[in-house]
């Protein structure tokens, strides 16, 4: 189940949709924030949210390759294999992490410490290869560095900057992103998302002024300082 | 001769392009404000008249996919950005969004403007959660300060804009499977009619563009049709980016008038192919346009052209290859792409791009049968055209190339058990790009 502050999140963006379904695929990350992947529970919840089947739910959870039906680990380690990084050594990069973690494709270290993936065209070709941590991007790697990256994984030590995104801070603090909440912790990273709401055409713009930031911009958010789930985001 | 361009990207050398400080110092807005002072449909003529035509792989003409959207419906009007990009070798949308994306937000007022469109919707995979988080701060910060919202500066006109990120699948890059995800289905295509213009998000007139497409509204609004035209060619207007990426010796997105050549992009952009490393061939848009040789590198790169040349413009994904890299071990490796991100719906492409992995995975692993091209070949021609939407047809199209041109290898392949031995293996990592890399801001932002 969402946890009560989740839950919350889920009707506010079912809110912004004209068409409350639109909201599953965010509802479907949202569940992932709780659960590190699209648990059974979840998907029960959102079809009770939307006034859905739990098959029509789950027939949508299962198409996409971002939705995992195995729980993740703390981050997730995605190396393109596509043909453009598969050239610059994507797969030498990939056998060599299968290898050193000892899991294959979408395994998961024992420790819940990482889940590794290869991944289709990650749209990064010109930094090939391309490995992402929680969807941020670290480019021209090679097999040492990319070792070198997932053992500070499993020794939990926060990863260096990736040359495209924030630090990563955990594969569920990016999911509450893709829910479309902006930055679970707003103190560490970014403001918060705006957004329309169901009723526009035209939604109210939040009453504030140049750089006001996050609490007036998604109001709910307004009194939360820190990370809203029960998983320390960092 | 062709010159490099700075439009698209004008903002792309701004160290902070990306805030509403640094968008409006370096002339953002500028064409907001004026169009929003113009009569809609005098915007809708200037886009027809620019000859301004689709940038995410169909290349159709923006002003009459514009035109089939009902003026007096009594239903919204949707303006759906297609931030989809997955096709194989592209990536001109993502760095875009990165590092200029106010323009896309300005791009979209003025495009709902002329629509009568108070509603708009970024469909971004989601995957690009960099270009994501450049655009949740950018439309943050339109918010507050006008330029989204309620009487957008002052005009009486109100748009609002939803990012909406997406969970991975290729498919939804298609329009109406995009539509059919953005209303929380599994995203697989519409049959057409109605087409999205008529009946799109929840049946309503939706105008759905790509991001680099809507992106050059704001161009052809400031400085005129004229202005426009004089970039690219008659039938392929204007300025584009082209994504190049492989065993070349930078690459990169470099922006250039459509109808300049393959060869002056590849040399002069791109630095040529890596040392010791000749083109052996190469795609045109994507994966999924057909593949060209070496001896196509001298052709346009503009819509006839190309089509001329036996391919596809697609998204100017150039993607480059040498000799000593396997045009087979390619068309495995494309091939297993549109195995996975096949959607199932039709039977050709579901089943099709599933044989076509079996056998290729067999040639290259030196198991092949002497039948195998021609049973290739069928498989191919029945996917192609009979599939439900365009992933069967762009399943097909490296294999199609790949036959043409260099069937010996496939050949060699069949009768040795192994390919032929100039052939070496991948280049290594993008080492000496590095200065092209800008690091991110890492922790609270300045």
């Amino acid at each position: 189940m969402l946890s009560a502050e989740l839950r919350e999140r889920a009707h506010e963006i079912i809110g912004r949709y004209p068409g409350a379904r639109s909201a599953l695929l965010p509802l479907l990350h949202l569940v992932q924030v709780q659960d590190g992947h699209v648990s059974d529970e979840g998907i029960a919840e959102c079809a009770q949210l939307l006034g859905l089947s739990k098959a029509e739910v789950a027939g949508v959870a299962t198409f996409y390759t971002m939705l995992k039906r195995e729980p993740m680990g703390r981050h997730l380690v995605s190396v393109c294999t596509n043909f453009s990084c598969k050239v610059r050594g994507g797969q030498e990069v990939f056998d060599r992490l299968s290898e050193h973690l000892g899991v294959g494709h979408d395994g998961t270290t024992g420790g819940g410490e990482l889940t590794l993936e290869h991944a289709e065209c990650l749209g990064n070709c010109e930094g090939a290869p391309v490995v992402t941590i929680d969807y941020y991007n670290y480019e021209c790697t090679d097999p040492d560095r990319a070792v070198e990256l997932v053992d500070g994984l499993m020794r939990g030590e926060a990863p260096p900057p990736p040359t495209r995104g924030y630090v990563p801070t955990g594969i569920r603090d990016a999911e509450y992103r893709l829910a479309g909440l902006g930055p679970r912790d707003p103190e560490a990273m970014g403001v918060a998302i705006t957004h329309a709401r169901a009723s526009d055409g035209a939604v109210p713009p939040p009453a504030s002024g140049p750089g006001a930031p996050r609490a007036t911009l998604v109001p709910s958010l307004g009194d939360e300082d820190g990370p809203t789930g029960d998983e320390g985001g960092s | 001769m062709a010159e490099p361009l700075k439009v698209i990207s004008k903002r792309w050398d701004v160290p902070d392009g990306h805030t509403l400080d640094g968008y409006l110092r370096t002339g953002g807005w500028v064409a907001g404000r004026a169009a929003l002072d113009m009569d809609p449909d005098a915007i809708l003529q200037m886009i027809k008249d620019s000859g301004l035509r689709g940038r995410g792989g169909a290349g159709f003409p923006m002003g009459v996919k514009w035109g089939f959207i009902p003026r007096d419906s009594d239903k919204p009007t949707y303006l759906v950005i297609n931030a989809d990009e997955g096709e194989p070798g592209t990536f001109k949308d993502r760095e875009m969004m990165e590092r200029d994306p106010h323009m896309l937000l300005e791009s979209m007022v003025i495009g709902a403007w002329a629509l009568k469109s108070n509603r708009g919707f970024i469909f971004i995979r989601g995957e690009y959660l960099w270009p994501g988080v450049r655009l949740e701060e950018a439309i943050a910060e339109a918010y507050a300060n006008g330029y989204l919202g309620k009487d957008i500066l002052g005009s009486g006109y109100d748009f609002d804009v939803t990012l909406h990120y997406a969970a991975g699948a290729y498919i939804c890059g298609e329009e109406t499977a995009l539509l059919d995800a953005l209303e929380g289905r599994r995203g697989q295509p519409r049959l057409r009619p109605p087409f999205p213009a008529v009946a799109g998000l929840y049946a309503c007139p939706t105008a759905l563009n790509n991001v680099e497409t809507v992106c050059n509204l704001g161009f052809i609004v400031e400085h005129g049709v004229d202005w426009y035209r004089s970039m690219g060619t008659e039938k392929s207007s204007g300025p584009k980016l082209f994504s190049v990426s492989g065993e070349v010796v930078r690459p990169g997105n470099y922006e250039w008038p459509l109808g300049t050549t393959a060869r002056q992009i590849l040399e002069e952009s791109a630095g040529g192919m890596l040392p010791g490393r000749r083109l052996k061939f190469w795609a045109p848009g994507g994966s999924s346009t057909p593949l060209l040789t070496a001896d196509h590198v001298d052709t346009p790169m503009d819509f006839e052209s190309i089509s001329a040349a036996g391919s596809l413009l697609g998204t100017t994904a150039m993607c480059m290859f040498s000799d000593k890299t396997s045009v087979v071990d390619a068309c495995l490796n494309w091939t297993r792409f549109y195995e996975h991100e096949s959607c199932g719906k039709c039977t050709p492409c579901r089943e099709g791009t599933f044989w076509m992995a079996q056998i290729l995975e067999r040639i290259l692993d030196g198991r092949g049968r002497s039948a195998d091209l021609d049973i290739l070949e069928q498989i191919c021609d029945q996917v192609l055209g009979r599939s439900f939407c365009a992933l069967g047809d762009g399943a097909t199209s490296p294999i199609f190339g790949a036959l043409k041109y260099f069937r010996d290898e496939f050949e060699h392949l069949i009768e040795h058990g192994r390919l032929p031995d100039d052939i070496e293996g991948h280049a290594g990592p993008v080492g000496d790009n590095s200065g092209r890399l800008r690091p991110a801001a890492s922790g609270r932002p300045a």
